[in-house]
């Protein structure tokens, strides 16, 4: 017997999916529509929707004040860099543990995700005197290896997942043909995966470029990303909302669009394993 | 050149021996078959010669050098997987082209071999596809070629038809037997199925358990099988086995007689039982006939059409020297 779904359920469902949708949604379009609106408009009672003098002031203000260019490049090496590094390093990672597992994967595994349990501010300290030291405190080099290590947890666990999904027998048919450790990977496991590798790129990046914990605690001017561009408009001697959220919209939208562009190899990644 | 040879081979997974004391050589140019029941270490072993298992101890000789230590890819063998195991990225070409590119020879020499493989095979039309394109009979065929422009001094087969259906199969069966004859190439090949050991095979190893029952030719196991295991292996429909006073009369404590050795009718005979099932194949009819007080069934079966039905009463004679006799423990001494 088939499950029937009535047309008025369906209609139900629908809108309720819309409501939810755009309420997750909302801050981020409220965030864009004040980009557009003056300081008073910003912060008007009871809040203007979208009948307001659309202005794009707050922009002008914004890249007056601040080099844009700098801080998306910044941003752009950081989360590309952590990811390519990360990758690199995951995939043989994840190689062994998939495919010449030991008695001990299961439980590395885990203690890789157990460190991603730890709140960030408990080894703040410890690795502030250690960037201090090593001279790599406000410096791209050291915000791209921390976000490398803290997001490797989670690039190791979602291309293991991806491996375990490749069946054993096409490697060991290339271990047969002659192919070395590394061919196999090159030629054969890698682009097997490519579809898995893309989407932990995807997820890596983004998870890299929203980072401001580290980013912000670690840079001061030179290698700040788009993470401390938006900190830099929420200054002490108060909220200027409009010209905040113009700097946000700018930060985020880069990483909206590519994400636009990318739903579907994300949504993918996400669910692969758990769909099948 | 293609010797292979085991001396003292073992293979433990973790406290578990899946093949004990192991000694076998397979000749240069042999079509040797390891045929077993499921879990009796067949591709277990294959695979140590292989190389994609590490031995627990012994030695392996490929032409007389010890290979125990050399990866797989350096034995110079090459390996049929029953999943085909192709490189589902790659196309035809390109599969059968990959263990050439690992070994370096160049554009020309690989075009030449690939197509001369491709047209062995009844590939050609097929050079540009992915394997995702092909049925399951021509993906099998693409994996032997990636075997054979190898030039492997042997072929290593791990139940490369067993996903194929039931006509398909006995096509590729005759396809690699032609091979065979054709490369003079040592090919060692694994099957659970007795009629594809039997059919291919110059020597036959039957396992169990990790144990090797019986080496021989097809003709050799059938005709004088060690034990009551190889005995109710090969040969298809099983040999008859029966205990008791029947044996007895033969000095025995099991004596065998296969179905084609026992003849049927409705006259008279030392034997007597009601047909169970007829199986009618044309060319021959097998009867399963039950209440015989010898054992639980006895098949037997008869050369052309012959007509009993259901529940028909029927008289079965088998020819004397025809029967085996095994001891108690099961081992056959005439």
């Amino acid at each position: 017997m088939s499950r029937t779904v009535t047309t008025q359920r369906k209609a139900i469902n629908t809108a309720l999916a819309w409501g939810i949708g755009l309420l997750i949604f909302f801050p981020i379009l409220w965030t864009f529509l004040t980009s557009f609106k003056t300081e008073a408009t910003a912060i008007a009672d009871p809040p203007v929707f979208l009948f307001f003098d659309w202005t794009l002031e707050n922009y002008s203000v914004v890249t007056e004040r601040s080099d844009y260019a700098r801080f998306l490049w910044n941003s752009i090496f950081i989360a590309g860099g952590s990811t390519i590094l990360g990758i690199i390093v995951a995939v043989p990672a994840a190689w062994s543990m998939a495919f010449v597992p030991s008695h001990r994967t299961k439980d590395i595994l885990l203690w890789m995700l157990s460190t991603k349990m730890l709140p960030a501010v408990g080894v703040l300290y410890p690795i502030y005197l250690l960037f201090i030291k090593m001279g790599l405190l406000d410096s791209r080099l050291g915000l791209t290896l921390v976000l490398m290590l803290i997001n490797l947890p989670i690039i190791v666990w979602m291309l293991y997942t991806y491996f375990r999904e490749i069946p054993g027998e096409i490697l060991e048919a290339a271990r047969m043909d002659g192919a070395t450790l590394r061919s196999e990977i090159i030629y054969v496991l890698t682009p097997m995966a490519v579809p898995g590798i893309a989407s932990t790129l995807l997820l890596n990046f983004i998870l890299a470029w929203n980072e401001a914990f580290w980013t912000l605690n670690l840079t001061a001017a030179k290698a700040a990303p788009l993470t401390a561009f938006i900190a830099s408009y929420s200054s002490p001697e108060g909220l200027f909302y409009a010209k905040l959220s113009a700097a946000s919209t700018m930060a985020i939208a880069p990483i909206l669009i590519l994400g636009w562009f990318s739903q579907k190899q994300l949504v993918r990644g996400l669910t692969f394993g758990a769909v099948k | 050149m293609g010797q292979i040879t085991l001396e003292k081979v073992t293979k433990k997974f973790g406290n578990v021996e899946v093949i004990p004391p192991l000694d076998l050589t397979i000749h240069d140019g042999e079509f040797t078959v390891f045929v077993g029941p499921s879990g009796c270490g067949k591709s277990t072993l294959l695979r140590l010669i292989a190389g994609l298992e590490d031995m627990t101890s012994g030695t392996l000789r490929i032409d007389g050098q010890d290979a125990t230590a050399i990866p797989p890819a350096k034995r110079g063998l090459a390996m049929v997987f029953q999943s085909y195991a192709l490189y589902p990225h790659m196309s035809v070409r390109k599969n059968i082209a990959f263990p050439m590119r690992m070994a370096g020879v160049d554009q020309a020499t690989q075009n030449a071999k690939i197509d001369a493989a491709a047209k062995a095979l009844n590939l050609t039309d097929y050079l540009d596809r992915r394997p995702g394109q092909l049925s399951g009979g021509q993906r099998q065929r693409v994996a032997i070629g990636r075997a054979i422009v190898r030039e492997p001094s042997a072929f290593l087969f791990d139940e490369p038809l067993s996903n194929l259906d039931a006509a398909l199969r006995v096509g590729m069966r005759l396809e690699i037997s032609e091979l065979h004859k054709k490369l003079a190439t040592t090919m060692v090949y694994v099957t659970h199925d007795q009629v594809e050991a039997m059919t291919m095979a110059d020597k036959i190893v039957v396992l169990r358990a990790g144990h090797i029952e019986q080496v021989g030719s097809p003709l050799e196991l059938y005709h004088t099988p060690r034990n009551t295991f190889v005995a109710g292996f090969i040969g298809s429909p099983k040999m008859n086995l029966i205990d008791g006073a029947e044996a007895e009369k033969h000095d025995a404590h099991t004596i065998g007689i296969r179905p084609e050795h026992i003849d049927v009718d409705a006259q008279g005979g030392p034997w007597q039982g009601k047909v169970g099932v007829a199986e009618h194949l044309g060319s021959d009819t097998f009867f399963h006939i039950h209440d015989t007080g010898l054992a639980e069934t006895i098949t037997v079966r008869a050369p052309g059409e012959v007509s009993f039905d259901h529940g028909d009463t029927v008289f079965l004679t088998p020819r004397d020297d025809k029967i085996h006799r095994f001891n108690a423990e099961g081992l056959r001494f005439s």
